[in-house]
């Protein structure tokens, strides 16, 4: 991964009181990539997120997103920052008492003064890229879980983004939907000439799409590299987590103390 | 032992109710500084004025009535005990311009608009809009809490006045309808004993202080309730009692200024 890079990080530490999440991870996002954090619920891989979208400051190491070290900003570069970036919430977030033409052209009123004749059409391509042209009259709470994710997605595409960050893409989409959501991502980084950090612990969708991985476990990096490299991975927890077994270096069961004593059972 | 628990567990509350009065006010500042967009773009707080005024018109209008309907009812059988029944019109009016008018109108307003800011921003946090807002580079503070701030500001000495009015109808009713109190007594007496500056005024101040504390008491329990259900649930409470405790404290400070010798 020699091409230039539009996000870099380097030796993040980041720790709640005592609690270290994050340990000395480094990784390089090039651009135009399409690039999976993969890991167990809770491993950190959404408090990476939120430390490139400059959300948190990492203990030590830094994040720089193009060419900036995103915790050094001010809130007005910070925000200058954002708006070169877009972010799909896991459940999309979607403003609910707006209506799915207002979600999207939201950033456009807010950022621009665009007016309101060119926002329409604008919205009505970002529909239409995501396949919901003439859902526009529609409350979020009239869409599926699907569509609620498509309409979030054209929302985060409203301004073009440099930066595409999706925070579980896949969680709770029925199949149609998630090859969907998925092919959609793979498209507009494509088309839109961005960058897409996908966070997501669904193995089978996102290896479909992406162009790199890192692994995460327990706040490291413990294995990266193309899609086939993590199939072909020999990593016990990769091989785990790829096949979905049972049981390894994750076990079955909860480290709860001595069972045969609790139920009175001499060995 | 029990006793450094106790003792810590002591000074961790004080600790964490002062952290809390401290970040209220950083919050309430932060507000104030981020307020030029409501008026920039006013539409947003016309907004916001409808949710919290226009639908708390029903509830101000009926219970006004009848607050006012009681006073006349009461206050007639008490002034009757000394003769002065024609103070009727007088009684009724002090008492909702100068006290139960703002006092009362801003409790409902706390139960009815105040729970529902407080639900609708906790909601918002728990389902991350509040994030995607910051994340779109667009300020919450400003585009969500100062709209809301300044609408309840607006319209809390509007539905006080309006809880005042109608009550003075329901005393009229009750009191010269009804009871047969003299129409021309009732009027002229509440002309002579209310003074614009010292009880319409001073009402009309009361209802704004108590519009700016619930409305802050509100806001800030939505944006710091934790993103569960039963931190919503707990902050709505808390909306609630924090915001009656505030008007009725707030309501003896501010009367002992203005009407106390």
């Amino acid at each position: 991964m020699s091409t230039e890079l539009l996000v870099e990080i380097s030796n993040l530490n980041f720790a709640y009181d005592s609690r270290a999440i994050l340990k000395g991870i480094n990784m390089s996002f090039p651009k135009g990539k399409l690039i999976a954090i993969m890991g167990l619920s809770g491993c950190g891989k959404t408090t990476l997120l939120r430390h490139i979208g400059g959300v948190l400051k990492p203990t030590k190491g830094y994040v720089k997103v193009d060419g900036q070290i995103i915790h050094d900003l001010d809130q007005e570069g910070l925000y200058k920052m954002r708006r070169k970036m877009g972010m799909l919430f896991q459940f999309g977030a979607l403003f609910t008492d707006m209506t799915v033409f207002d979600n999207v052209a939201f950033q456009m009123r807010e950022h621009t003064d665009l007016p309101e004749e060119i926002i329409h059409d604008l919205v009505m391509m970002k529909l239409h890229a995501v396949g919901l042209y003439g859902t526009q009259d529609l409350f979020p709470a009239e869409l599926s879980g699907g569509m609620a994710r498509r309409v979030a997605l054209a929302r985060t595409i409203a301004l073009d983004p440099m930066l595409i960050m999706y925070d579980e893409p896949f969680a709770g989409l029925d199949p149609i939907s998630l090859t969907v959501v998925g092919e959609l991502i793979r498209r507009l980084n494509d088309a839109l000439g961005a960058t897409s950090i996908v966070v997501t612990h669904d193995v089978q969708e996102s290896l479909k799409i992406v162009d790199y991985v890192y692994f995460i476990s327990n706040g490291a990096i413990i294995a990266e590299g193309s899609a086939d490299d993590i199939r072909n991975s020999r990593e016990a927890f990769v091989r785990q987590f790829v096949h979905g077994e049972m049981d390894g270096p994750i076990p079955f069961h909860y480290p709860g103390g001595n069972f045969s004593k609790d139920l009175g059972v001499r060995v | 032992m029990a006793l450094v628990s106790s003792l810590r567990g002591i000074g961790s509350r004080v600790v964490n109710a002062v952290w809390r009065i401290g970040y209220a006010t950083r919050f309430f500042l932060m507000t104030l500084y981020y307020s030029g967009l409501s008026f920039r773009r006013f539409r947003l707080t016309v907004r916001e004025i409808f949710f919290s005024g226009v639908m708390s018109l029903i509830i101000i209008i009926v219970a006004g009535m009848f607050v006012g309907m009681v006073l006349g009812l009461q206050g007639y059988e008490t002034l009757k005990r000394y003769g002065s029944e024609s103070a009727l019109g007088s009684l009724v009016a002090l008492s909702l311009v100068r006290e139960l008018g703002p006092v009362l109108a801003a409790l409902l307003f706390a139960s009815r608009a105040g729970s529902a800011m407080t639900a609708e921003i906790g909601l918002m946090k728990a389902t991350e809009q509040i994030s995607a807002m910051e994340m779109m580079a667009v300020n919450p503070i400003a585009r969500v809490v100062a709209p809301r701030f300044w609408a309840g500001v607006i319209s809390m000495p509007l539905l006080a006045a309006l809880f005042s009015a109608m009550g003075v109808f329901g005393g009229y009713v009750v009191g010269v309808v009804l009871i047969g109190v003299d129409e021309g007594s009732f009027w002229s007496q509440m002309q002579g004993a209310v003074d614009f500056r010292h009880d319409v005024m001073n009402g009309v101040i009361k209802s704004v202080v108590f519009g700016v504390a619930v409305t802050v008491i509100s806001l800030f329990e939505g944006y710091d309730a934790p993103p569960t259900a039963e931190g919503v649930s707990g902050a709505t409470t808390r909306t609630v009692v924090e915001s009656s405790l505030a008007i009725l404290m707030l309501d003896f400070m501010l009367t002992a200024f203005m009407f106390g010798e």
